[in-house]
């Protein structure tokens, strides 16, 4: 294992900003996995610290295959998760959407380019992320769909799903998004925690890492089968819209069944306890995003439902 | 007039309303045009309060002369002004970024979706942004190159300094504005001033191009002012960014919105705590300094002025 400064800015008053790398092996630029690139994603940095060191221990006993490298970045952000920031703590901005970055551009733009330039060669990419709207999904594998996306590559993490999404505008400063644009083969995983650490999803991820490292054939270590996922498009996917304000209290958790319309939460008067609205599901399926807040805007996603076939 | 054109109730007693206010011609003929004027999109940009304020102050007065209808939106995203918050509280995407919006998305979206649907009967649009906190701009129109032949004609009627027409982005094709333009309602982004500060001259510029293209629009009859010739850039390398290339304290040394020539000090980068100058920052061309930073903390990279270089006689 080498431990390396991939980029480094000097700040005024504080330590340095350092992004550090682990690489693992040698040779064809095989898997790289990036964590945090936002202050809150905790759960992300936990994965990939506990990812290396299973790398460490598999190169130990030799079992990271000859000629391959691997490359581990926990997070490209420790300012922000020193700070308790999510986002750059100076101007507020997300370095996931500044890629593929500006070398002589703004500061994040400049950190998305020393971060993109050691990583835009390997051939596999996969990034621990977590959405923009606050709450809970089923674990799986996000991919967009660029013409780069291959759901058969994406099947060997073993998780119950594999997610296909069409880019939004703002989807394509994204590194999930600029990964596939310079031909890597990129994955986002959520698992069902940001900034908690949930030590059983943690594993999973864990493992289904390793496992695709076995797959694609960079570690020699076989790792439990996983399941065989359900290929599911974004837009197949029944949103569940909240028709008041009020105080959220669901019934269903992600992954539990539900049927056409059984109650899923209630919204209750904040001041009164009274209930003013039940929302039931308007299709029978799989409860796949479940807000996790425990208030809530009207007209707002609460819940997504993969339909039953 | 004022009218609420989309709302959602928040958690606890309380309602979030986006408010437009509709002036009115005396004398209505059902051929009125409407001109809309927006703002307060980023909730820390604060010079376009000063225009809608002003604008509708005068037009309290001249409600004889108007032939159209205005229609004045000045808190696109109220939550953001209350909170002194450039983005939509709660909510991770830049406003300006989740247009057309979705009503089936956040909150957030559902309000873009009601801004879009409550503008898309405007003759025009003028969306009214400060720079960020940064920043210091000049009065300027920001134009898409895509819809520049079009924009163009309508931004040199607004007695503003400088037409930027910049290349076309794809993540820039969820803004407001191209929203709008892209269902056949002119829209010109007008950026000037710094954030969370009203700079009155540059407000009271803008008001008076914006009644001059009224005019020009048959929708207002008063007297208005011969307007400026404004620059325009078209071209990637028209202007010349300036970043810092060190962490420090920027300390300006010219003034903003001057001619500057090349080599001519624009500020320098100092370390406080050893009494050093880090960096001297020079204009790399002769040229209009349009923009110059305003606050002072500085990180690698952080943008320190525009320069529009003077071309070739």
């Amino acid at each position: 294992m080498k431990k390396e400064t991939l980029f480094e800015l000097k700040s005024l008053y504080r330590d340095h900003f350092r992004v550090t790398g682990y690489r693992f092996g040698r040779g064809q630029k095989s898997v790289c996995i990036v964590g945090s690139l936002r202050g809150n994603e905790i759960q992300q940095l936990y994965i990939c610290s506990q990812l290396v060191r299973e790398l460490k221990r598999l190169e130990q006993e030799k079992k990271i295959i000859s000629g391959k490298q691997i490359l581990v970045i926990p997070t490209a952000n420790p300012y922000s998760i020193n700070t308790s920031k999510r986002f750059w703590p100076s101007d507020n901005t997300d370095i996931n959407r500044m890629f593929p970055g500006y070398h002589l551009g703004e500061t994040t733009q400049r950190i998305a380019a020393g971060i993109f330039e050691p990583i835009k060669d390997f051939e596999y990419g996969i990034q621990f992320t977590s959405f923009y709207r606050s709450g809970k999904f089923q674990p799986h594998v996000r991919m967009m769909t660029t013409g780069f996306e291959n759901v058969n590559t994406a099947k060997k993490f073993g998780l119950p799903y594999v997610l296909k999404r069409k880019p939004k505008p703002y989807d394509t400063t994204t590194l999930n998004y600029n990964w596939q644009i310079w031909e890597s083969e990129a994955f986002s995983i959520y698992t069902d925690s940001i900034d908690q650490i949930e030590e059983e999803s943690a594993q999973k991820a864990v493992q289904a890492v390793l496992r695709f490292l076995y797959e694609v054939g960079a570690v020699n270590e076989a790792v439990e089968k996983g399941e065989e996922p359900v290929i599911i498009e974004d837009q197949d996917l029944v949103s569940v819209t909240c028709p008041d304000g009020g105080l959220f209290l669901p019934d269903v958790g992600v992954g539990e069944e539900v049927k056409k319309d059984q109650p899923l939460a209630k919204v209750l008067d904040p001041y009164e306890g009274e209930k003013i609205a039940t929302i039931c599901s308007p299709v029978g399926g799989r409860i796949f995003f479940a807000r996790s807040k425990p208030v809530t805007y009207s007209n707002t996603v609460v819940f997504k439902i993969i339909p039953r076939a | 007039m004022v009218e609420v054109v989309t709302a959602s109730k928040m958690p606890v007693g309380e309602t979030l309303e986006i408010r437009k206010r509709r002036i009115s011609p005396e004398k209505i003929t059902g051929k009125e045009k409407i001109i809309s004027i927006v703002t307060g999109t980023h909730g820390d940009e604060l010079e376009g309060q000063y225009v809608c304020y002003e604008l509708g102050r005068r037009l309290n007065q001249e409600r004889h002369l108007l032939k159209g209808y205005v229609d004045i939106y000045p808190a696109l995203n109220p939550l953001g002004i209350d909170s002194i918050t450039r983005g939509f509280p709660n909510f991770d995407l830049d406003m300006n970024r989740i247009f057309p919006g979705n009503k089936d998305g956040s909150m957030a979206e559902f309000i873009a979706d009601g801004i879009v649907t409550a503008l898309k009967d405007s003759a025009l649009c003028i969306d009214i942004h400060a720079s960020n906190i940064y920043l210091k701009e000049i009065p300027q129109v920001r134009i898409n190159e895509i819809v520049q032949d079009e924009l163009i004609p309508y931004a040199k009627k607004l007695n503003i300094d400088y037409i930027w027409v910049h290349g076309a982005a794809t993540v820039l094709e969820s803004t407001l504005a191209h929203s709008l333009n892209s269902i056949g309602v002119p829209t010109l982004v007008v950026e000037m001033g710094v954030g969370m500060r009203i700079t009155k001259e540059y407000g009271n510029q803008l008001v008076e191009g914006i009644l001059n293209l009224m005019k020009e629009m048959g929708i207002y009859e008063g007297k208005t002012i011969k307007v400026r010739e404004p620059l325009i850039s078209k071209e990637e390398g028209d202007v010349a960014f300036l970043n810092a290339s060190a962490a420090g304290v920027f300390l300006p040394g010219t003034d903003h919105w001057k001619q500057v020539k090349k080599g001519e000090k624009i500020g320098e980068i100092v370390n406080p705590l050893t009494g050093e100058v880090l960096e001297e920052t020079k204009a790399p061309c002769d040229g209009m300094l349009f923009t110059l930073r305003e606050y002072p903390i500085v990180n690698e990279g952080s943008l320190l002025a525009r320069i529009l270089r003077r071309k070739p006689q």
